[in-house]
């Protein structure tokens, strides 16, 4: 190559530079013409599983809405910060987002703890929230600006009762995990279990990061008169129960999970141990068995495909949560003709007939999550995956 | 009786990977007079380097040694990175030193493999044991033949060869070591490498179990700390039984008192022990001469 080749290389190369450093400069300029967006999520740490899936969800469908144009013509900004499962860094980062990069909505906070700690600083700013965290307690009392998308511990509890009492088991051992997701489930389970006639004989607990439950198990063993196990919690606490649960061969009691646990990777973990296993969930685990005329096929396949190409991973209800949050969000400030906070708030709250994964969505006043019981379906682990428990069975 | 046994052949487990933590702790504070609170960091290399080398095809012995490799190397890199250079620092600020360490392997781990969690096949099966009415994995002996056989090894290296002198006199006094020409420096890493294998190995035992991920390590550290501090700080005995003591206070604490403070049960019985006895059940007084 000649001398004079390469300088022509050179200054071409710069040319390029400056061209992509003013390009830069003018999506700059444009980015004041945006929907910033904030979200708080766990992507590291123990409830990585919750993060790690909903940062994915929301940025391939902020990609997706922006390629089609925006809401209103304006696009989306996402502002994405990782509290690592901490309920103070959550705070922390709910007030930086307010003061510094004025989102003018919220999605996420992926576990209760961090949902918890971040509401008053949104309800204080009057921005809406809508939160992918499992407790009611995030919902009720309702807060004006606050609402959530999965469903709620009580409801897993009041499915699974229900599934109890239609095999007419009335007594039970409950063993929970002693995170927040275990403990609030724990007592909405002892809260509920009355109205379906069902009586938690023995209660024992573990440490989310316990690494041997059989002590506990064992002593469920040894009580007489136990006819079905519930183990509310989430992680990997749940996968270790379920094997010590096969070990001390305790199978032949029906054994009832949460929605927490509802993963494939729950499956993995807990290996052949998993078999017989029923718990309650999204009709997200089983898109591809639902029957054809059920209304939320559709959308439950649809986010499954797009889930599972972009990311190469497979998809999971906590996804589905953020998916279902964003939606909302999108659509309510479509709705609005506006990107003003307090009346996207009370179009999120006008939301009807929302079908998303994690059920059918009708808002109101007084009920800031709007499901009911048909959006959980019970599953039980045959054969390495998830089957469709009949009703009545 | 078979529920006796049940709770002490799981604490008799979860407590002899205690004391392989503790061991680790015990024999790189023997050389260097550190606490090395990336002792934790170790385990969950040896889980997680074997539950990718085994997801990628490689046989289960082959996976198992090479995350042993892996964690030594890890270890001498840390003594010669970040433990050698600030020789001449008091022990609080190498300790200081370890933890950053840790926190640094946990990120790398959490880049290197993923967040999830992790299991490997147990090594004889899934079948559990009967054994006088307590249900018994497997695995569970291959825990504890594996922990017993490395402190087995460790004694004899400690007690019967030069090397073991050798270590042992870098303890009793460096300075006086070096004169008599052991090379301090060399002893010192070969602490780091060899806590790093126990810990690998430990790691490897209990995945089969406990499951794994980039983050295991953290509570293992503190609880191995304890563990180490209940048996008496640098008395691989001490160690061992240290551990298997807060297993045993665990699994009996959660099953006949209450699971819901079972590490609390565990905890206070530390405490206790160590108002008594300040230097832990092993230790030795510490004497200054003035």
């Amino acid at each position: 190559m000649s001398r004079r080749m390469q300088v022509l290389r050179i200054v071409a190369a710069g040319t390029m530079a400056a061209a992509i450093s003013s390009f830069s400069a003018m999506t700059a300029a444009w980015a004041a013409d945006t929907i910033k967006i904030g979200s708080v999520l766990s992507m590291t740490g123990p409830a990585s599983f919750l993060g790690d899936p909903e940062d994915k969800t929301l940025k391939i469908y902020v990609d997706k809405i922006n390629a089609a144009g925006g809401v209103d013509g304006k696009k989306i900004e996402l502002v994405v910060y990782d509290d690592g499962g901490d309920a103070n860094k959550a705070r922390t980062f709910a007030t930086r987002l307010i003061e510094d990069d004025k989102v003018v909505a919220m999605v996420g906070g992926s576990t209760t703890g961090t949902t918890m700690a971040m509401i008053p600083v949104f309800e204080e700013a009057q921005i809406p929230f809508i939160s992918f965290a499992g407790a009611v307690e995030i919902i009720d009392p309702v807060r004006k600006f606050v609402f959530k998308t999965p469903h709620t511990d009580k409801m897993a509890c009041e499915k699974i009762f229900e599934n109890i009492k239609q095999r007419n088991f009335t007594k039970i051992a409950m063993i929970s995990g002693t995170d927040g997701f275990g403990a609030s489930m724990r007592a909405q389970c002892v809260k509920v279990a009355p109205a379906y006639g069902v009586q938690i004989v023995v209660e024992e607990t573990y440490g989310p990061r316990d690494s041997d439950m059989t002590a506990q198990l064992t002593k469920i063993k040894n009580t007489p008169g136990i006819q079905a196990v519930v183990n509310p919690g989430f992680g990997q606490g749940p996968a270790i129960v379920t094997r010590n649960y096969a070990q001390l061969g305790m199978s032949s009691t029906p054994f009832y999970q949460s929605h927490g646990v509802a993963s494939k990777s729950f499956i993995d973990l807990a290996g052949a141990a998993a078999e017989g296993v029923r718990l309650p969930a999204a009709a997200l685990l089983v898109g591809d068995k639902l029957p054809d005329n059920d209304p939320q096929k559709k959308v439950v396949v649809d986010y499954k495909t797009t889930y599972e190409t972009t990311t190469k991973q497979p998809v999971s209800t906590f996804g589905g949560h953020a998916y279902d949050g964003l939606s909302i969000l999108i659509a309510a400030m479509d709705r609005a003709n506006s990107s003003d906070p307090k009346k996207v708030r009370d179009e999120i709250e006008n939301t009807k007939e929302f079908v998303g994964t994690g059920g059918i969505v009708t808002m109101s006043p007084t009920d800031h999550l709007g499901l009911d019981l048909s959006a959980f379906r019970m599953l039980e682990v045959k054969g390495g995956d998830w089957v469709l428990v009949q009703p009545g069975s | 009786m078979s529920e006796l046994l049940q709770f002490f052949v799981s604490g008799l487990t979860v407590g002899a990977v205690y004391a392989l933590v503790a061991l680790g702790f015990t024999l790189v504070y023997h050389a260097s007079e550190v606490v090395n609170f990336a002792q934790g960091e170790f385990v969950m290399l040896g889980g997680m380097v074997t539950v990718f080398a085994y997801a990628a095809g490689v046989p289960l012995p082959l996976a198992a040694l090479l995350a042993v490799l892996v964690a030594i190397v890890v270890g001498l890199l840390l003594y010669w990175l970040a433990i050698a250079p600030a020789r001449g620092a008091t022990a609080v600020s190498l300790i200081i030193i370890t933890i950053g360490a840790s926190i640094l392997l946990r990120g790398a781990a959490q880049i290197v493999f993923d967040k999830q969690f992790h299991k490997l096949p147990a090594f004889s099966g899934d079948t559990p044991v009967d054994l006088f009415g307590a249900a018994i994995q497997p695995q569970s002996f291959w825990v504890l033949g594996g922990a017993a056989l490395l402190v087995l090894l460790l004694y004899y290296v400690m007690e019967r060869t030069l090397l073991g002198k050798a270590v042992m006199a870098t303890a009793a006094n460096r300075l006086a070591a070096r004169l008599v020409g052991v090379n301090v420096a060399t002893i010192m890493a070969l602490a780091f490498g060899g806590s790093a294998a126990i810990g690998a190995v430990a790691g490897i035992l209990i995945t089969p179990i406990t499951l794994t991920s980039y983050d295991v390590g953290t509570l293992l550290a503190l609880k191995g700390f304890a563990a180490a501090m209940l048996g008496g700080m640098g008395s691989p005995l001490g160690a061992v039984v240290g551990g298997l003591l807060l297993g045993l206070l665990e699994a009996f604490g959660a099953g006949y008192i209450s699971s819901t403070y079972k590490d609390a049960i565990a905890f206070i019985v530390i405490l206790a022990v160590l108002f008594v006895a300040p230097q832990g059940l092993f230790g030795r007084r510490a004497v200054e001469r003035v």
